[in-house]
């Protein structure tokens, strides 16, 4: 069954259509590839599917509810969670300070105002477990905003995990990581497949054609080809529009 | 972590430092040193609950001095109805302060940085403009108390003494109260909304609820300032709520360091011993006034308590 049916989503800035009644289904427990050109829709495609960015029209049902006018506090809240492109983090915080919030937020009233919350021992194991499962345990003391380029990345995937989320939408988590980090957020996003379902926006090709159990090709707001990597890679209109522009290159 | 024990004996050597003063007062043969104490220490009260919007919740509001005067007025309207108990003061300020804060705050949230500070400043004239027009109470010239709130029936506050510890008693338990708040679930909710509010929906939750629930906190314990204002002035005009007062608990704020609690009550009684000591040198100590701000803002983004800890 589909986790995640998207219909006819708009949205439009002005006359540009960014989103142009782009139909995607997503199966529990898979993991989704989009992928497309520059300037296809992706990240805006992920902030409407997240609430952050209003729709101008379309059904997004999330578990056969549908969490259009729901903004993106209350989607996370019932499992849909995103990372950002561009990292966004809390940087006056620890990392585990950062991920400990995730944890707080889908544990119980935050409406608590005496008791200190650095003391939360289930808070601060839950987010330490996060941090180790992308890698980064060693850092859970400093402050998120002197980590490395590549080490925010990780905490990034690690904040959204904490979520507990059963649909993730990744935007380019690799984006600037090295090779050890990529690596590092690779492995971790084959442990999650069966777990989470996975939405992945990615311009690593190599990582993509590995990880995806499907692949969807979105071009100027629409998704014109959906199937295996296999059958993508070998689709004549995506070779066309997309994969064999950077061929060409 | 290593800051929180130095802040704690910083807190137990300033509020013992307060404590002992009246005792310095006697020795000293100066009532007039208790009297200015316990302004500095009513604004203390109120730069401490102003520091935990502004520090802590980044919410700079511009019209603060409106809960002082809706404190005050709450003393000066129940005291004419005959009420004089210092607790019925209190609850009626904060209930008044509370939905003052909610209304005004559920308006003034939906805006954010020059807009947000423009629009506390407009509800803190409107506040200022109304007493101006209650005429029953004064109208400009407001009204002058015939006696302080009495505790349990007991005229005890008119004691300047007495009323300058019940302030203090006031002001550590607020002090307290803050600290635990910026260090609860709630505190990290603040502070993570300040630090990233597009972040804090994406873990889920909504910086709206959280940062009017601390408007709110900080209205009803500014207003709790004010009624203990009200008491040591016996005397109660709109003055109170003017935007000028506003400004000097930003300014307050902002010379003990923003977002360090203990650094707004220090910040609020540098400001006004300055402004008692510099107005005996100079009519014109305003000028001298704000060049030391000038200094302390340039070489000290944390106010004075980031000289200390550069000190160190």
């Amino acid at each position: 069954m589909n986790l995640l049916e998207v219909r006819n989503l708009r949205k439009s800035y002005g006359a540009l259509k960014v989103t142009d009644d782009l139909d995607l289904s997503v199966e529990e427990g898979e993991l989704h590839a989009i992928i497309g050109p520059n300037g296809a829709g992706k990240s805006t495609l992920i902030a409407q599917l997240s609430g952050q960015a209003t729709s101008d029209g379309g059904s997004v049902r999330f578990d056969g509810t549908e969490m259009m006018g729901r903004p993106m506090h209350r989607r996370v809240r019932v499992g849909m969670s995103r990372s950002f492109q561009i990292t966004s983090i809390l940087p006056g915080f620890t990392a585990l300070e950062n991920v400990a919030s995730a944890v707080q937020a889908r544990s119980g009233s935050s409406f608590r105002f005496f008791s200190p919350v650095a003391e939360e021992r289930d808070l601060n194991d839950q987010a330490l477990a996060a941090l180790d499962r992308v890698g980064i345990a060693d850092r859970a003391f400093f402050n998120a905003g002197s980590l490395s380029h590549g080490e925010k990345r990780q905490l990034e995937l690690a904040i959204a995990l904490a979520t507990r989320p059963r649909l993730l939408l990744l935007d380019e988590p690799l984006a600037g990581t090295s090779g050890a980090e990529a690596d590092r957020l690779i492995q971790v996003m084959r442990g999650l497949k069966g777990d989470v379902t996975l939405v992945l926006i990615e311009h690593d090709m190599d990582a993509v054609f590995a990880l995806a159990d499907r692949v969807s090709v979105l071009v100027y707001g629409r998704i014109i080809a959906t199937g295996t990597p296999d059958r993508i890679r070998d689709d004549p209109q995506v070779r066309a529009a997309y994969l064999g522009e950077e061929e060409g290159t | 972590m290593r800051l929180i024990p130095t802040r704690a004996w910083a807190a137990t050597i300033l509020f013992t430092a307060f404590a002992v003063l009246p005792f310095l007062a006697v020795a000293l043969d100066d009532s007039y040193l208790v009297v200015i104490a316990s302004r500095i220490l009513c604004y203390a009260i109120a730069a401490l609950a102003l520091d935990l919007i502004l520090g802590y919740g980044g919410m700079v509001s511009f019209g603060h001095a409106a809960y002082l005067g809706i404190g005050a007025y709450a003393v000066a309207i129940l005291s004419r109805a005959g009420i004089t108990d210092l607790g019925l003061h209190m609850l009626a300020a904060i209930a008044a302060a509370a939905v003052f804060a909610l209304v005004t705050g559920a308006i003034s949230l939906r805006t954010r940085g020059i807009y947000f500070i423009m629009i506390t400043l407009a509800f803190a004239q409107m506040a200022y403009f109304f007493f101006v027009s209650l005429s029953a109470y004064g109208g400009d010239d407001g009204v002058t108390l015939n006696a302080r709130s009495t505790l349990f029936g007991q005229t005890i506050l008119e004691d300047d003494t007495a009323l300058y510890y019940a302030v203090l008693v006031l002001l550590i338990g607020l002090y307290l109260l803050a600290v635990a708040i910026t260090r609860s679930r709630f505190g990290r909710v603040l502070t993570g909304a300040r630090e990233n509010p597009v972040r804090m929906q994406a873990i889920g939750f909504s910086p709206f609820r959280y940062q009017l629930t601390a408007f709110v906190i900080s209205g009803c314990m500014t207003a709790i300032a004010g009624v203990m204002l009200a008491n040591q002035t016996s005397y109660v005009s709109p003055a109170f709520m003017n935007w000028h007062r506003s400004g000097e608990l930003v300014v307050m704020v902002v010379f003990g360091g923003i977002g360090n609690l203990l650094g707004a009550v220090a910040g609020a009684t540098i400001a006004l011993l300055l402004e008692e000591w510099l107005a005996v040198l100079t009519k014109h100590w305003p000028l001298l006034f704000g060049l030391i701000l000038v200094l302390v803002v340039l070489y000290s983004r944390d106010g004075l308590s980031g000289l200390f800890r550069r000190r160190r």
